[in-house]
């Protein structure tokens, strides 16, 4: 199958979403990515039984604290799908890359926040 | 252990905007068991921090740093060589951490990044409840073992009161009443006659009522 996605994605690929913490979604924001998606699989189809419906919640965590720092809590977002559904990971791709688009660039990016490493 | 729960973002940032260099300091002891306080809360923490500044364009150094406790001077002086060059500090151990690292370091501003709720156990992941108040004077050998201070929403002694009703609390119906799970426990042990004798008023001079309170243990000391 040779499906077309927008060029800017960068897949983090791992064996289950549950092991999506919340610091990872923070940190593709922190260090420039316009949004996140998660993509796992189908409710109820967890391999490892509640992997996804954890990622759920996360996700759902990173929104309201986006929200309370003032950014678009929907940069963040949760998907699910199979992993024979190859069109529908493309067509996700695409309505996140528009979303996203909607709301320009992550503000975040290129700002002068600096981090030191503290013991 | 001790449960605290994340203040609210906003009430942090509204303490610190005023200042260019933070330290956000965590404790990996109790606070970091229910999951408001440790290493990871630290970093959730300062890299949201880090954003709202940044798309304040505020140019703001947000670093981060967490400590095996912070009810311990070795643990703290973990941070003596540095805690100079930060204008202020953001502290999500318990109360009791953010105390003792203002007395170290006095010079700092030192800012609770925590709300500290209670000494409880994890009852099930993501759940704590509470279960001791640090009364000073256990009277759990009498009661079963189920504590009718921090269990009973009225700290009686001699309870159930006439609010008790299908198990649970007048307060709340989600809310247990402890005097019911105490009668259950000593129905159980065949130790019912207990509540045949009324249980005297208790000496609440040992509970917070006598003042802060302090712990001598002469053979530990040096
Ligand atoms: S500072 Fe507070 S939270 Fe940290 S270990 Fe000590 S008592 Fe527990
Ligand atoms: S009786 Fe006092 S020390 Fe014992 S569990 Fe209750 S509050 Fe804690």
């Amino acid at each position: 199958m040779r499906l077309n996605y927008p060029v800017g994605i960068r897949i983090v690929k791992l064996p289950c979403t549950g092991r999506v913490a919340v610091i990872h979604l923070l940190k593709a924001l922190e260090k420039g990515a316009d949004g996140v998606f998660v993509a796992g699989c189908m409710e109820g189809d967890c391999r490892y039984q509640a992997g996804n419906l954890r990622a759920k919640k996360r996700v759902a965590y990173v929104r309201q604290l986006l929200q309370s720092i003032g950014m678009e809590p929907e940069r963040v977002a949760m998907y699910n799908l199979s992993s024979g559904e190859g069109p529908r990971f493309a067509e996700i791709s695409r309505e996140m890359a528009e979303k996203v688009r909607q709301f320009g660039p992550n503000p975040v990016k290129g700002k002068g926040v600096r981090k030191e490493k503290a013991a | 252990m001790i449960m605290a729960k994340p203040k609210p973002i906003e009430e942090i940032i509204n303490e610190i905007k005023g200042f260019d260099k933070i330290l956000v300091a965590g404790c990996n002891g109790c606070v970091a068991v229910c999951e408001a306080g440790g290493l990871k809360e630290v970093e959730i923490l300062a890299s949201a921090l880090r954003m709202y500044f940044g798309n304040q364009h505020k140019n703001m150094q947000i670093d981060e740093v967490s400590l095996t406790r912070q009810c311990d001077k070795e643990y703290l002086a973990e941070i003596k060589d540095r805690i100079g060059s930060y204008d202020a500090v953001v502290s999500i151990a318990c109360g009791a951490g953010v105390q003792f690292m203002t007395e170290m370091y006095n010079t700092k501003r030192i800012y609770p990044g925590v709300n500290t709720c209670f000494i409880g156990v994890t009852e099930e992941k993501g759940v704590w409840t509470e279960r001791c108040q640090a009364c000073g004077e256990c009277i759990l050998a009498r009661t079963g073992g189920i504590c009718p201070i921090a269990r009973c929403s009225k700290r009686i002694l001699n309870g159930p009161c006439g609010g008790s009703s299908n198990g649970k609390c007048e307060i709340d119906k989600d809310v247990p009443c402890g005097w019911q799970l105490i009668y259950e426990r000593l129905k159980e042990l065949g130790e019912l006659k207990r509540f045949e004798e009324p249980v005297s008023p208790k000496d609440w001079a040992t509970s917070r009522d006598g003042g802060p309170r302090k712990l001598v243990k002469e053979d530990s000391q040096i």
